[in-house]
């Protein structure tokens, strides 16, 4: 079939939707990447990562509620749609037969 | 703890709005957060580090609208705007008329100064090394005053030919220009020429009919202009013909070139011979072969492709200094050497130790007009555009009622401004056409319309976008954002600011028409004023030859005599130099008194005896030379600027005494004359002498004063047939005195006169609009006009009504116009020394002249307007 590619930036976005279930949105997306990877990362960047995958079609999104220390303003809260989670399940199946396939598990050089 | 504003504002601006909401959410919660995390401080700097990140144009471009657009440039509508366009034109036929015809008059006068601009600019281009070309000169610093001479000295030309020759590709030393007899079997003309080295021709890349460029290789050889060949041979081929020069020096043609164009320097150069033969008939000339101090020659020079003027310009700068160490005098100027390239001959010369920015401002002046005049004429455009706004408005409402956009209608009225632009513009080419020729005589050029030039064709479509553009924005604008529910129900739509800018541009037009008048009126003034000046002798039935050869060496008395003779002539006498000109200046005079730092040079005429009887000058005091007393050899006449500049009580008598070079002469005053004006009519007489001595020089022109009971076209053919017995060698060639006078006022008459063309065209477009706009005003008010009749108005009333509101727009025009008028026209007038006043009765006639002609244009409509029988006009509806 024919493959959408994700680049590495978008994997680790897409994932970090998947894994927040529904209260994935900007800034919280952001925090969790820094927190999981030490990335720092600027708003921006999430935010266009987030346009595109939407453009993909591996996220949808929805606007949540208002709240105070957004000023009354809604956040768009996005998830994971299918296609998304058949496009990370075969990234990780295609990681996995490189890795069964590699005769001598890589040490890694310390 | 609020994020800063200036970074929310900014953030708000360029932010798409569909994606503002989340993207200002988001950085908002992650301020809050960071002033928690990092202080307030730190999380502001943030704060606008985020807002910076947003700035991609991913966040920027707007979302595109749901509603389907609409097609701008459909050709469909595209024809339907040019048919209404045309509908409308032909259904207005007076507006359409003033429009067009306005309009291409505009263009017509900004293309004609356009193309004089170009003339101007691209002087000197017909000659194809152009870039490279330049003139030798040198700069000298006198007593703190720089004095620029292109006149070098023949050691200065040794010198860079000797030692500099690799910065150069042509090294060409030439003498001055001159006029010479040039004689080919029985026809014998008085034309212009150079002598020039050999590789004048291929550095001036001459164009050769016959013969080569290495034509003035052979150093008995002569190269002439189509025109002198056609003179002189008439159509046998000119080729290896013997002619003379100053019936003395042999040559043979080796070449004819192509004329040279009127925007070429050497334009009135009709022929060139070779340098060495010139060396060779002057003994002065290979005399002064190493003297620094004699400048009499030129030097043209082509530089190498590979080096600029600057660089050369610097190399020479020292070539005259480091040869010239033992002359203490000459070191003391400081003579630096420099190039002068030939782009820069035209536009900028220099004059008395400066550049004369004379050239260039005439350009800016000529340009600035014509894009005036222009604006004029496109201030018509709007003008009656917008007047006309209410006819419009209807179709308007309709068009955006059915669904026009903003856009399409801006594109509607566009189209038919570019539509009129482009009518006028063909109109415009013919009026070109016609008056090119016209106006190459006021201009003294020879400007065509150069079909072939791609550039001027790009040139003429981006004036034709431009002249669009200028002339439909505002009405397109305009017209195009009237609300439809209020045109569609009837309400008046031109409120009462709508007038407001029409009645600026209508101020604004007669501003620069009045401005106009007033420079035309000053600058003819001023020519008058230098035409009254008594010139101190007579210039009537005074004819002057230039004595070239030496065929009239000893016949001044037989010729006299001769002439006096035929009765045509009631005396003669020769001069040195002509009458219209001072050609001999010095200094090294003495008298009793005399203060040291008394050391202006006096203007040095030698004269025969009868010069006074001549030119008929006057005197003061004392008598003129005559041939009774002996004396009168060492006499001398002086005029009344020298007897004051001496400071001679009684002059008469006195001693003065003259050291030329190595001879000093003493002289007595004779006589004291009136001043005689013979260089500029704008400047004071210089002091002036006049001798019979021939110190510096002898005379070298003829005077005939012609009978005055003899009409001049009888005594011609009787002079000329004594010039042919007496100098058979000599063409009879003549001049006027009082035409040559009145030459002097070519270069103001010609301002005056394109003064005058400008002034007459920008009031005339001005009128035209007003009338225009004037016809509209009446239309519009032709009910109340109804009304105020019916109601008892006379047509005086009602034609004062109409008239009174432009009146008052011209007279507030002429406010404005009077100090930028008296502004610009005083330091006009400044460079003349002898120069009018401004007085403050012109100012006034102009402002009766625009307020009459104001009214003559209005009162046409006015009165039409107030005559119309009130029962038509109120019948309808």
């Amino acid at each position: 079939m024919k493959r959408v590619y994700l680049g590495e930036f978008e994997e680790i976005v897409l994932l970090a939707v998947a894994v927040m279930e529904g209260q994935a949105y900007g800034v919280a997306i952001t925090h969790e990447i820094l927190h999981e990877t030490g990335r720092d990362v600027r708003l921006n960047q999430v935010h266009s990562a987030l346009q595109r995958l939407e453009e993909k079609g591996m996220v949808k999104s929805e606007m949540g509620e208002p709240t105070a220390e957004r000023g009354g303003r809604r956040k768009r809260l996005f998830s994971v749609t299918t296609f998304g989670q058949r496009t990370l399940h075969e990234i990780q199946e295609v990681r996995a037969s490189f890795w069964n396939r590699l005769a001598n598990p890589l040490k890694l050089s310390v | 703890m609020k994020p800063p504003r200036l970074a929310d504002r900014f953030l708000q601006f360029f932010c798409a709005p569909h994606l503002l909401e989340e993207v200002q959410g988001d950085l908002h919660e992650e301020f809050d957060y960071q002033v928690k995390r990092i202080g307030l401080r730190r999380a502001r700097w943030l704060y606008w580090w985020e807002v910076m990140g947003f700035m991609k144009l991913r966040y920027v471009k707007r979302k595109p609208s749901i509603y389907p657009t609409t097609y701008l440039y459909s050709p469909t509508m595209l024809q339907n705007y040019f048919k209404i366009a045309f509908r409308n034109l032909l259904k207005h036929k007076g507006y359409s008329f003033i429009n067009i015809f306005g309009l291409a008059t505009g263009m017509a006068v900004a293309i004609l100064s356009g193309l004089w601009v170009w003339d101007e600019l691209s002087f000197n281009q017909y000659h194809q090394n152009y870039a490279r070309i330049a003139q030798v000169m040198i700069r000298e610093t006198d007593e703190g005053n720089v004095g620029y001479s292109n006149s070098v000295q023949y050691p200065l030309a040794t010198e860079l030919k000797t030692n500099y020759q690799n910065n150069f590709k042509h090294i060409v030393t030439s003498s001055n220009s001159g006029d010479y007899i040039l004689t080919a079997g029985e026809s014998k003309f008085l034309r212009k020429g150079q002598f020039m080295e050999a590789k004048a021709p291929e550095m001036l890349s001459l164009k050769m009919i016959y013969g080569s460029w290495a034509g003035l290789n052979d150093p008995h050889s002569i190269l002439i202009s189509a025109s002198t060949a056609q003179a002189l041979f008439g159509d046998t081929d000119p080729l290896n013909q013997v002619m003379k020069i100053n019936n003395k020096l042999d040559v043979t043609v080796t070449g004819v070139y192509e004329d040279l164009p009127l925007n070429s320097v050497f334009n009135d150069i009709n022929f060139f011979a070779p340098f060495d033969l010139w060396v060779s008939d002057n003994e002065w000339v290979r005399e002064s072969a190493n003297n620094w101090h004699n400048h009499f020659l030129k030097v043209y020079v082509e530089i190498q492709p590979t080096t600029d003027f600057e660089r050369v310009s610097k190399t020479i700068k020292d070539a005259e200094l480091k040869n010239i160490g033992d002359l203490k005098d000459k070191v003391a100027e400081n003579p630096q050497v420099f190039l002068h390239p030939m782009h820069n001959w035209h536009l900028y010369p220099f004059k008395n130790g400066a550049v004369n920015p004379e050239p260039t401002q005439m350009v800016w002046l000529i340009g600035i007009i014509g894009a005036f005049v222009l604006l004029l004429a496109c201030i018509n455009f709007v003008n009656l555009s917008t007047a006309r706004s209410e006819k419009r408005a209807k179709e308007v409402g309709i068009r955006k009622a059915i669904g026009s956009v903003q856009g399409q209608l801006i594109s509607q009225f566009f189209s038919e401004s570019f539509l009129v632009v482009l009518l006028s513009f063909f109109l415009a080419f013919f009026l070109l056409l016609f008056t090119l020729t016209w106006f190459n005589d006021l201009s003294a050029k020879a400007i065509s319309i150069p079909w072939t030039n791609a550039y001027f064709w790009l040139f003429c479509l981006l004036f034709i976008f431009v002249t669009g553009l200028l002339a439909g924005s505002y009405p397109s604008f305009y017209l195009s954002s009237f609300q439809p529910i209020k045109v569609l129900k009837g309400i008046n739509v031109v409120n009462r600011f709508a007038f407001t800018p029409r009645k600026v541009l209508v101020v604004f037009q007669f501003t620069i028409s009045v401005t106009l008048i007033i420079s035309t009126i000053v600058v003819y003034r001023q020519v008058q004023f230098a035409k009254n000046r008594p010139v101190g002798y007579t210039r009537e039935g005074l004819l002057m030859l230039a004595m070239k050869s030496d065929a009239f060496s000893g016949k001044h008395e037989i010729l006299r005599t001769e002439l006096k003779n035929t009765g045509a002539v009631s005396e003669i006498s020769a001069s040195m130099g002509r009458m219209t000109q001072v050609s001999s200046n010095n200094d090294g005079l003495e008298w009793k008194g005399k203060k040291p730092e008394q050391d202006k040079s006096f203007s040095t005429i030698t004269v025969s005896h009868e010069h006074g009887k001549t030119v008929g000058w006057q005197f003061v005091k004392g008598r003129d030379f005559s041939r009774k007393y002996a004396t009168d050899s060492s006499g001398i006449v002086i005029n009344e600027a020298a007897m004051k500049y001496m400071g001679l009580q009684n002059p008469l008598g006195e001693t003065i005494s003259w050291k030329f070079r190595e001879n000093t002469a003493y002289f007595q005053v004779i006589g004291i004359i009136k001043d005689m004006v013979m260089e500029s009519p704008y400047e004071p007489v210089k002091p002036a002498i006049f001798y019979i001595k021939p110190i510096n020089g002898k005379p070298n022109w003829l005077n005939v004063k012609i009978n005055s009971s003899v009409s001049i076209s009888q005594a011609l053919p009787k002079i000329e047939a004594v010039f042919k017995k007496i100098v058979p060698t000599v063409p009879f060639d003549y001049q006027f005195v009082d035409e040559e006078y009145n030459a002097k006022f070519k270069a103001e008459e010609r301002i005056g006169k394109l003064a005058t063309f400008f002034a007459v065209l920008a009031i005339f477009i001005s009128c035209l609009g007003l009338f225009g706009l004037a016809s509209f005003v009446a239309e519009q008010r032709t009910k109340e006009i109804g009304i105020r009749k019916v109601l008892g108005a006379s047509v005086t009333n009602l034609w004062q009504l109409l008239s009174k509101d432009f009146v008052v727009l011209v007279i507030i025009s002429c406010f404005i116009a009077v100090p930028i008028a008296y502004y610009f026209m005083n330091k006009w007038l400044q460079k003349y020394i002898y120069r009018t006043e401004i007085s403050w009765w012109i100012f006034v006639v102009t402002a009766i002249l625009a307020v009459s002609i104001t009214l003559l244009t209005v009162s046409f409509q006015a009165l039409k307007a107030a005559l119309i029988n009130p029962v038509k006009s109120l019948k309808s509806e």
